[in-house]
């Protein structure tokens, strides 16, 4: 056993046994498991929020893109600021909504709010298609980085199979309380991680940024500004992708479940103000793709740029390091996919779709069986179809930012109808499917994603205000 | 709308007005400023500033919006 591989189990191992000493003394039902009883306070959802957005695409992906296409990076840096913003108007009557009705899921409010069990239900199909990829994605991230983590000690497999079985095990006993309390390990060997290499290695290899920065310009004269070293990802193509995924990173069915678990409105409105500063470690890990573009060019999978660097500058225990903080950087965002996924199931598709006489208990034990299913299928994907589900991952982010014209007009406008939202939500995926499977997208140099939520958006307002004004369904 | 909404709306498309529309005005490596290219630099002094607009609209909010009777809070 080598000492970098030590650390990596350990922190697994130690993280997993914190997650399922978190539920302990809850009475588990479905108001403790999917939303913690409503009862967490500021720093926990600080925790919570922030252990969503921080996933392994945020440390692979963003140096990668810093190495591999430039400038196109910086979006991601964007859209979280815009994210934040718009959540710092939506959440809190969403909050107060879910409050009043007793709401647990996405589904939930759509069904509440329009009186339609068969929006909710597609609501919750959408949820679950979007989710499934992105598991996957994370499934995959893991593997990758404990693998060269360890410098090929352990399969990507056996990492995979081993830590995903310990995040059903936390997952099953403490619901989202258990994520929130793994999010603590997480966010502190993250940020160091991040925090250690991101400034350690500009200083190493030139002796500051600024002089990183200087070196990068005289090689790659136009790699810092759009489109970068790419073709398509020029000015239009950012605007229109920060907007999408802005707009849709609260669709998605786990932050939004999560807004549901504050104690108040108030405590969800903070969040959102000091949110933004989470976005600024995302710098640092910009700073690793560029050096490495200058330090080691030439890297097939621009992904692995970030492990690479580590690997080249620091000793093999540091790499352990990083390899712990990768791996429960996977571990968190997947927990929180899993309890949602399998919850939309359960709760939306089979009591609401099928059985809606079905007792708490027993959609709540249905919902954790479904924990074990969703593992299990995102495990086989992983395993088995790595690549197939690339597709469907692009459709991910446009998929879900189609549910945002029916919440927030939901929210703030009383004449919005059931039947103008589901034929916007279908315009709307229509447009999304139609533009990325038949290789147009990006459409007139913008995201296609955009042009499905502007087709929606024209649609909902056009048929709502065509069709009858519905009484039933909250007000406010 | 409410007087403190309002203000507090105008506050909240700063971050939009900036970070989206600006976007082709700014998308230059010159100036370099503190070692950064310009469009960095001018993506992530907005970003930084994102929470400072962010918690002024907190406070008009408050400031003019008073609390409706059985409000939750």
């Amino acid at each position: 056993m080598n000492s970098a591989l030590i650390i990596i189990f350990a922190t697994i191992l130690f993280s997993s046994l914190l997650g399922i000493y978190a539920g302990r003394r809850l009475k588990m039902n479905l108001e403790n498991w999917t939303v913690g009883g409503r009862q967490f306070g500021a720093i926990i959802i600080w925790l919570l929020m922030a252990g969503e957005i921080y996933t392994t695409f945020t440390f692979l992906g963003a140096s990668g893109w810093a190495y591999s296409k430039g400038a196109p990076t910086f979006y991601i840096l964007i859209y979280g600021a815009l994210a934040y913003t718009l959540s710092f108007f939506i959440l809190p009557a969403l909050w107060k909504v879910g409050k009043r009705h007793g709401l647990h899921t996405q589904p939930d409010f759509f069904i509440n709010r329009y009186g339609s069990r068969s929006l909710g239900v597609l609501v919750a199909l959408i949820g679950v298609f979007s989710i499934i990829p992105y598991l996957q994605l994370q499934l995959s991230g893991l593997g990758l980085i404990v693998e060269a983590a360890s410098n090929r000690a352990v399969s990507s497999h056996l990492a995979i199979i081993i830590s995903f079985l310990l995040t059903c095990t936390f997952v099953y006993t403490s619901g989202i309380k258990g994520a929130a309390w793994v999010a603590i390990v997480k966010d502190v060997m993250m940020v160091l991680a991040v925090g250690i290499v991101g400034i350690g290695v500009p200083l190493i290899y030139f002796g500051g940024f600024g002089k990183m920065f200087q070196a990068l310009i005289k090689q790659y004269p136009h790699h810092l500004m759009l489109p970068g070293a790419t073709v398509h990802m020029d000015v239009g193509w950012v605007m229109s992708t920060v907007l999408l995924t802005g707009l849709g990173f609260y669709m998605w069915p786990h932050v939004f479940g999560s807004a549901f678990s504050a104690k108040s409105a108030k405590i969800i409105k903070r969040n959102a103000v000091i949110m933004p500063f989470y976005q600024i470690p995302i710098l640092l890990v910009f700073m690793v793709g560029f050096t490495a573009l200058l330090v080691i060019p030439g890297l097939e999978n621009g992904d692995m740029a970030f492990l690479e660097l580590v690997s080249k500058t620091y000793p093999s225990w540091f790499m352990g390091f990083v390899g712990a903080a990768g791996a429960v950087t996977a571990m968190v965002p997947s927990a929180i996919l899993v309890l949602f996924a399998a919850t939309l199931l359960a709760k939306n598709v089979y009591q609401t779709g099928f059985r809606p006489q079905a007792s708490e208990e027993k959609v709540m034990s249905l919902s954790r069986f479904m924990v074990l299913a969703v593992t299990t299928l995102a495990l086989v994907f992983a395993i088995f179809l790595p690549n197939e589900l690339v597709p469907l991952l692009i459709f991910g982010y446009d998929g879900v930012s189609q549910f945002f014209p029916g919440v927030v007009l939901g929210l703030f406008w009383k004449r919005v109808t059931k039947t103008g939202v589901f034929s916007g939500l279908l315009a709307g995926v229509a447009v999304v499917i139609l533009l990325v499977l038949g290789g147009k997208d990006p459409f007139l140099g913008m995201n296609a994603g955009f042009v499905g939520l502007v087709v929606n958006s024209i649609i909902t307002l056009g048929v709502s205000l065509m069709t009858k004004p519905q009484i039933r369904g909250l007000q406010g | 709308m409410r007087k403190g909404t309002i203000y507090a709306l105008l506050l909240g498309a700063v971050p939009f007005i900036t970070l989206v529309f600006a976007l082709p005005l700014v998308n230059r490596i010159y100036p370099i400023i503190l070692g950064l290219p310009f469009i960095l630099f001018w993506i992530l002094s907005w970003v930084i500033l994102t929470p400072f607009i962010l918690f002024l609209a907190y406070r008009v909010e408050k400031k003019f919006n008073p609390p409706q009777g059985g409000e939750e809070e």
